[in-house]
């Protein structure tokens, strides 16, 4: 085995290891009642934003487009996974939750990669910043649309409406438009939250270190000299793209099902600037990173509630200056000099520098 | 009548955002940056100039001027801070900078000012509204569509007349050789920024008479929408904003008039996908061609 | 000699001026009870109550305004002694159904017995099916939708529901003959206008009004001369506005620049429209809204509690300040039927206050007030019209 082929294997089992190692933790800590309520609701929601960051890495850092729209998939897969655990429980008497989640979530993902497949194509056709707005463009229909959507269950049958509510008298009412999904009977467990992130975690990271991870990390470096050697640029960054939306819709699933209501005012562009935040702090086309990244920040907030007033000017201040450190040159070499074995060790995908070409009229 | 009536309506809302695009576009052009605080500057140039009026009692012109002297210097503030020492870095990075700059901005406007909406003076436009039969104009209306020819104008007329307005579009072409040339990168940029808040705040004043709340998340969404304008109309190209936020506006308004109130964001947002289909780089941006 | 002496001891005991000893020994002995009483009475019980509302974001006026009305409340309670001493925990919702279930999670570790809140209706729903599952007892002062309270015992409100502000709404107009025209102009990503708007056309429809126009808006929406365009258009004598007063402003203002003088007729949420810093309310001159509470009432009570919370906050309460101040008194007034300790745990004083909720009434500053087991609030509505600036009552 290669050094760097090592290398990529250590830095898969530290990730399952960590995240193995925090499951059996928590799980004896809830046994054993030595968990705060706190940290005890915040587990299902950690789970679904670490998939969340995950698959946003996927196409941000390993494929190198960025999507500004990724809390629309997760809101999709919210909502089918409501509608989906709904109706079985309404039509077909489905009592058992574990069966229903799993349905629902795989249903969530199903929906939340169509919707993929039918945006991947338009968006990416296109560079950079017009790739964003697009895919933020999308993200603020899907809101829109959503809110004018009613959805309810009579005789087995499911009922769709839109704009008007008209559906049948008798209907039991599973999204009520602006009121979001409503009367979900919450069965999303930690458990399934752990399994969903091993999932993630097994797909994400065989598909980037495979040969189909290359090609997207290809299209990503340089577009150009990927396609002139016979890569298909729009297929791989389509694969990246939609495995993420796929990702996303489980998550949101899981996400939906684990409260009694969903409401699109959940998923605006201010959650998927969120989810950004989470993959660019934890370092792009590095999957452990966002995994810390994520649980972190979602704990974060909570656990700074005493300083209520203050939370969110603390919040943007240190991500400023993360940002601002992380980033210039000069703090830079400072910081690298002092980590650099313990860095060798967790050397992350990093897109190829492109060096600023002088005197080229375009 | 009532089409009149849609379209002057739209026009007013287009202008507003045709300001707001401007400065997004031309920091995009030169900075080759996203300013995502750009929409929250223009909420605290607003809350200035409410603050002049109502604390200080200053007359609508001074409280005017006072706001846009303010954002200029907080525009030059932030980008000195805060993006400067990002020059090198991958685009992402500042977007997020901006963006923690965004959500700073917001909250400390909310622990100066409070949760509470505050309603902007009407009588800050002074002026009767004009009847033209059916049709009402509002006086806020007809200064924010002047304005902004104004703007497009004096903004035309600098970029391509005076030396600053021709080192800016130096540097916005090609930065390394606009250094050689001996241009001042740092201070050509910085103006940009100066210009680009001194506009948002001309474009806080005129949203917020015509849309008299106030709150620290006033900005926002009009920032958004604008940022989609500037897009929309070819990012960095002046004339494109200006064309983009016009459209936006007319489009908005028409999209909820004739189809639906509820989707009228949507619609908005699907023209604009519609149009980067047809043409990927905007109504009047340049296709950028990539030499190998 | 010594039987002499214990005669005479016995004697002095137990025979002559008996009734006189034993009125003295009860007297001893009631005045040894009352002290042991007294002693007792004075420890008074800590009741840990949570209030969850947003107090930061864009719903946050509304949060605070629930949070210090609630401490108003608490400290005149803390201040009178009697029964309970009051500690009043604080969380942050942010006016969104995740984060309020942290929110409960967090007061709920730091002690809480019983919850005040939720403020929003949205994340009450959420956080009340919670409480459902887990026993938590709320009593939320202004989340008004059927939501909150469906499905659901533990979740009682001192706010009216929704639909009963919509069909009251509905009723009052046609009882005084305000107009035959109404134009419906509301928030179709809220539950509260949604909620109220629902049943407003329906009891219209019933009592026989003309609806002639319907439009909608959304929490962004700053520009409303389509809506208001659409309601001219339409010829509409009145326009209802069943949202919270800061869209209502922006309408307000929209229909004046375009000449357009109808009735404009709102709910509770309009309350607050004239304390707006810097709202010109010549604006508003007309309006008449459903409300039980307003600031300028010459009731005692009210005036009390007005001058308190501008003293102690510095500007005027609007009535979601009003029911959390109601709230908190409601709840100690169960509690105390209920008769709730320090160490009761959540779960118990959930049962033990549903069960003294219903047989209780109070004459709060938003009316008087009994309930049942839906938990809904049973009390007067009445409307009020804004007239050279203030609010003027109807009846």
């Amino acid at each position: 085995m290669t050094k760097a082929k090592r290398k990529r294997l250590i830095y898969c089992l530290i990730t399952y290891a960590l995240v193995i190692g925090a499951y059996i933790i928590l799980q004896n800590m809830i046994g054993a009642k030595a968990i705060s309520r706190s940290l005890k609701g915040l587990l299902v929601p950690i789970c679904a934003w670490i998939i969340m960051a995950v698959s946003l890495n996927l196409v941000i850092g390993f494929s190198g487009e960025l999507s500004l729209g990724h809390a629309g998939f997760m809101s999709i897969g919210a909502y089918s996974g409501a509608i989906v655990s709904g109706w079985l429980l309404a039509a077909f008497d489905m009592q058992d939750p574990t069966l229903r989640l799993t349905l629902a979530v795989v249903m969530g993902g199903i929906i939340a990669g169509i919707f993929g497949v039918l945006i991947g194509i338009p968006v990416l056709r296109l560079r950079g910043d017009y790739l964003a707005i697009v895919t933020l463009a999308f993200g603020e229909i899907i809101r829109n649309l959503v809110n004018v959507l009613y959805v309810g269950t009579a005789d087995g049958r499911l009922h769709f409406a839109f704009l008007n509510k008209k559906l049948p008298e008798d209907v039991i009412m599973l999204v009520d438009g602006a009121k979001g999904a409503v009367k979900i009977k919450p069965i999303s467990t930690f458990t399934a939250g752990f399994v969903l992130v091993m999932i993630t975690l097994i797909i994400v990271l065989n598909l980037v270190n495979s040969r189909a991870g290359r090609a997207i990390q290809a299209t990503r470096d340089n577009r150009i000299a990927a396609e002139s050697m016979g890569v298909s640029v729009t297929k791989y960054k389509m694969m990246a793209f939609v495995t993420a939306a796929v990702l996303a819709g489980m998550a949101g699933a899981l996400y939906g099902l684990n409260s009694s209501t969903v409401v699109p005012t959940q998923f605006t562009f201010n959650q998927s600037i969120n989810v950004l935040v989470f993959v660019v702090l934890g370092g792009l086309g590095n999957v452990l990173g966002s995994v810390i990244s994520a649980t972190f920040l979602t704990v974060l907030p909570e656990v700074l509630r005493e300083f209520a007033d203050f939370r969110m000017l603390v919040y943007a201040v240190v991500l400023i200056l993360v940002m601002i450190f992380t980033n210039n040159p000069l703090l830079r070499s400072v910081f690298s000099r002092a980590f650099a074995p313990v860095k060798s060790l967790f050397r992350k995908s990093k897109p190829a520098k492109t060096e600023m070409k002088g005197g080229q009229a375009q | 009548m009532i089409f009149l009536d849609h379209l002057i309506n739209g026009l007013s809302l287009g202008s507003i955002y045709a300001i707001i695009a401007l400065g997004y576009t031309m920091v995009y052009g030169i900075a080759k940056m996203l300013n995502f605080a750009h929409g929250d500057v223009i909420m605290v140039g607003a809350y200035i100039a409410f603050c002049g009026l109502q604390y200080w009692g200053l007359p609508p012109v001074a409280a005017f001027l006072l706001s846009m002297l303010f954002c200029t210097l907080l525009g030059v503030t932030i980008e000195g801070f805060a993006y400067r020492p990002l020059r090198q870095a991958p685009s992402l990075a500042v977007l997020i900078t901006a963006i923690g700059m965004s959500y700073l901005l917001q909250n400390i406007a909310l622990m100066i000012w409070g949760a509470n909406p505050k309603s902007f003076p009407t009588t800050f436009i002074n002026g009767s509204n004009i009847r033209l039969g059916q049709l009402n104009i509002s006086s806020a209306t007809l200064v924010t569509i002047l304005a902004n020819v104004v703007i497009m104008i004096t903004l035309t007329l600098f970029t391509s007349r005076t030396k600053l307005g021709k080192a800016m579009r130096c540097v916005s072409e090609d930065r390394g050789a606009a250094e050689l040339m001996g241009i001042n990168v740092n201070r050509t940029i910085s103006l940009t920024f100066a210009i680009g808040s001194a506009l948002a705040a001309i474009a806080g004043v005129l949203l917020c008479s015509s849309y008299p709340i106030l709150q620290p998340t006033t900005g926002s969404m009009p920032g958004i929408k604008a940022f989609t304008a500037a897009v929309f109309g070819g990012i960095g190209s002046i004339p494109g904003a200006m064309l983009g936020g016009i459209l936006l506006g007319v489009i908005e308004i028409f999209g909820k008039a004739y189809i639906s109130t509820e989707l009228g964001d949507a619609i908005v947002f699907a023209v604009l996908i519609v149009v980067l289909l047809v043409k990927p780089a905007g109504l009047l941006g340049k296709p950028m061609r990539e030499k190998v | 000699m010594g039987d002499t002496k214990r005669k005479r001891f016995t004697t002095l005991f137990y025979e002559e001026e008996k009734p006189m000893k034993k009125l003295i020994a009860l007297a001893l002995a009631l005045v040894l009870a009352l002290t042991v009483c007294s002693a007792f009475a004075e420890e008074p019980i800590t009741l840990k109550i949570a209030h969850i509302g947003p107090t930061t974001g864009a719903a946050a006026l509304y949060g605070l305004a629930t949070q210090h009305g609630a401490e108003v409340a608490v400290e005149e309670i803390n201040a009178a002694g009697g029964k309970y001493q009051i500690k009043l925990i604080c969380e942050d919702d942010e006016h969104n159904v995740e984060k309020v279930i942290n929110a409960y999670n967090a007061a709920l570790d730091a002690g809480a017995q019983m919850i005040i809140g939720t403020t929003t209706s949205k994340p009450c729903e959420a956080a009340g099916a919670q409480g459902y599952t887990d026993r938590v007892f709320f009593l939320t002062p202004s989340a008004s939708s059927t939501a909150v309270i469906e499905d659901k015992d533990n979740v009682f409100q001192v706010c009216f529901t929704d639909p009963n502000q919509g069909s009251a709404s509905a009723q009052y107009i046609a009882d005084h003959k305000l107009g035959t025209k109404i134009a419906v102009i509301y928030n179709n990503a809220d539950v509260y206008s949604t909620g109220i708007r629902d049943t407003f056309v329906k009891k219209g429809a019933e009592l026989g009004l003309e609806i002639v126009s319907e439009e909608t808006f959304t929490d962004e929406t700053t520009d409303f001369t389509v809506q208001v365009g659409k309601a001219q258009e339409a010829g509409a004598e009145i326009v209802f506005l069943p949202m919270y007063y800061t869209p209502a402003s922006l309408i307000l203002k929209t229909a004046a620049d375009k000449n357009y003088k109808p009735i404009f007729f709102g709910v509770d949420g309009m309350d607050g429209i004239l304390s707006v810093e810097g709202f010109d309310t010549s604006l508003a001159e007309g309006v008449m809204l459903l409300t039980p509470f307003v600031a300028t009432s010459e009731d005692e009570k009210v005036k009390s509690f007005v001058s308190k919370y501008q003293e102690k906050f510095g500007e005027t309460p609007i009535q979601f300040a009003a029911d959390a101040y109601d709230g908190i008194y409601i709840l100690v007034a169960a509690a105390e039927k209920a008769g709730i300790t320090a160490d009761t745990t959540p779960e118990e004083a959930c049962d033990l206050l549903i069960a003294a909720m219903k047989e209780l009434q109070v004459d709060g500053l938003t009316g008087s007030m009994t309930w049942d087991e839906s938990g809904a609030v049973t009390k007067t509505p009445m409307a009020a019209t804004i007239v050279n600036g203030v609010y003027v009552f109807e009846n």
